[in-house]
């Protein structure tokens, strides 16, 4: 079957060959991977995604995949969760979290990308592939590689913490720290990607690379039943993954997998870093770049290549975006692991924080449902935490010394 | 001949200054926009630079002193 037709730009339309490309030649707009729905309409049903693995691939039918699964055959299926206990807290009826924080193998949902993006980067012919990023991409790309027997290098900037790379170190790729502003790394991985034959994952391969993360949406639907909620709350940093969101969901409903495409997307940025929720709110479809300042770094994109297309998906959705400050993002974070025994990164924070702010201010009705996206784990940062929290009490090895803390303790809290 | 994609990013206060048409005359660069959209105190253009790599340095040095954004194509692409 020829469920792929190629590429085609956003902007323009010109389609192109499938190929490792990006870039419309006439435009310079995005490039996106182009389906034929006619051909898989009556193919990809409820019951054929259902026979198949629990995982991303079995929706790989919709991912621009031709040939075999190369990596990541484990990834995604996370648990979508009913949330009974943050609901209560919150005051909302229908509450779900949808948990890539426990997504193999990285523990984020980069790997949904990554996968596909190594398995296109291996159909292709490639040997190498590489990514520019200070946390999950390079965890994942990393890993991925390693599975693959491919080459892989990663881009860093040298300042970064010795601590942040160890998790990606650990795969030995070949890091590549480079010196300079953030402008001046960000401007030589273009080129870098440019100049060598290398499967640069969120550049040259990036249509194929996005695609991957349709079955996180792909993936809520179908753990709902193959309803569609009535809200879900995305984190953004690129806006890929809303916009992937928002599209898995219209496909669906092209597809007949759900009756209608009735779900508002909400973007969640933190407000050091937040231009796609600053267009939504001044509804504006001109992104203006800033200078990320946030505790929320794996958010920190101050100029996002798919901003625009993320404010277009909430439009069109019908949803709305809210901004969070570092310290609603802390109080976010415990607040999903008081209730929910969740430990997600600042990323989860700041979607938490985001739908308080929104159901407190009747954006979100409290009789709806709502998926809320938690995309990374909170073990890979602990960090941001040290200051919050502190142990309670430190004792002598001697019963009597305990007995004593304990009577303080419940004193303090009774 | 070094060529490029860029996507320069004005403030408010550049707008209404012929950049491009200096950046090819006092640089000796080719430029060819591809694409752009320019409000009334905002703008972005994509366009493609070709000439001598130390002239498109020099350049691209030029516009962020004048407080132009110079960001590749892709915007950020470090996550
Ligand atoms: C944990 C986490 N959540 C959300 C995002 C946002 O995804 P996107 O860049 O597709 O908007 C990222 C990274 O970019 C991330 O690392
Ligand atoms: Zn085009």
């Amino acid at each position: 079957m020829e469920k792929l037709r190629g590429l085609k730009c956003r902007e323009c339309g010109r389609g192109y060959p499938s190929a490792p490309s990006h870039v419309c030649e006439f435009c310079f707009g995005p490039l996106e991977v182009d389906y034929d729905y006619g051909a898989l309409k009556g193919r990809v049903t409820r019951d054929s995604i259902a026979a198949g693995p629990p995982s991303i691939w079995r929706y790989k039918d919709l991912l621009p995949i031709d040939g075999d699964v190369a990596v990541g055959h484990h990834v995604g299926f996370t648990p979508l969760i009913r949330a009974e206990n943050l609901a209560h807290e919150l005051g909302v009826k229908e509450l779900y979290i949808k948990n890539d924080s426990v997504c193999h193998p990285t523990w984020s949902f980069k790997d949904r990308v990554v996968s596909v993006a190594v398995t296109k980067a291996r159909e292709f012919g490639f040997d190498t592939v590489a990514c520019a990023s200070t946390g999950n991409l390079a965890n994942s790309v990393a890993a991925h590689a390693a599975e693959g027997r491919l080459r892989s290098y990663i881009f860093i900037p040298a300042d970064l913490e010795p601590g942040k790379v160890v998790g990606t170190l650990v795969y030995q790729p070949t890091l590549v720290a480079v010196e300079g502003t953030y402008d001046e790394v960000n401007r030589l991985c273009s080129e870098v990607a440019d100049k060598y034959r290398w499967a640069f994952v969120n550049i040259n391969i990036r249509p194929y690379y996005a695609e991957g993360s349709k079955t996180y949406g792909y993936e809520i639907l179908e753990q709902l039943g193959w309803r569609t909620p009535a809200h879900i709350v995305v984190p953004c940093a690129g806006g890929s993954l809303i916009t992937k969101i928002w599209k898995a969901i219209k496909e669906c409903e092209v597809l007949g997998l759900v009756d209608r495409a009735a779900t508002k997307m909400h973007a969640a940025q933190a407000a050091g870093c937040g231009p796609i929720v600053t267009m939504i709110k001044t509804d504006s479809d001109v992104l203006r770049p800033v200078r990320p300042s946030t505790i929320a770094k794996s958010l920190a994109i101050g100029n996002p290549a798919d901003g625009y297309y993320a404010y277009r998906a909430v439009k069109e959705s019908g949803g709305s975006g809210e901004h969070t400050t570092d310290a609603e993002i802390i109080e976010g974070m415990l607040l999903l692991a008081r209730t929910e025994g969740i430990f997600t990164e600042t990323a989860g924070g700041v979607t938490v924080a985001a739908t308080k702010k929104l159901l407190d201010a009747g954006v979100i009705p409290r009789h709806e449902s709502v998926v809320i996206c938690i995309t990374g784990n909170g073990l890979k940062t602990p960090d941001v935490l040290y200051e919050r929290l502190e142990t309670h009490v430190t004792i002598r090895p001697a019963l009597s010394a305990f007995d004593r803390a304990l009577a303080e303790l419940k004193s303090k809290t009774s | 001949m070094g060529r490029m994609r860029v996507r320069l990013t004005f403030p408010p206060e550049r707008i209404q200054e012929p950049i491009i048409y200096l950046l090819g005359k006092d640089f000796d660069i080719v430029t060819n926009i591809r694409r752009a959209d320019v409000k009334a105190d905002y703008g972005w253009v994509a366009l493609e630079l070709e000439g001598k790599e130390e002239n498109l340095e020099r350049g691209i040095a030029w516009l962020k002193e004048k407080g132009v954004k110079v960001d590749p194509i892709e915007r950020d692409v470090i996550v």
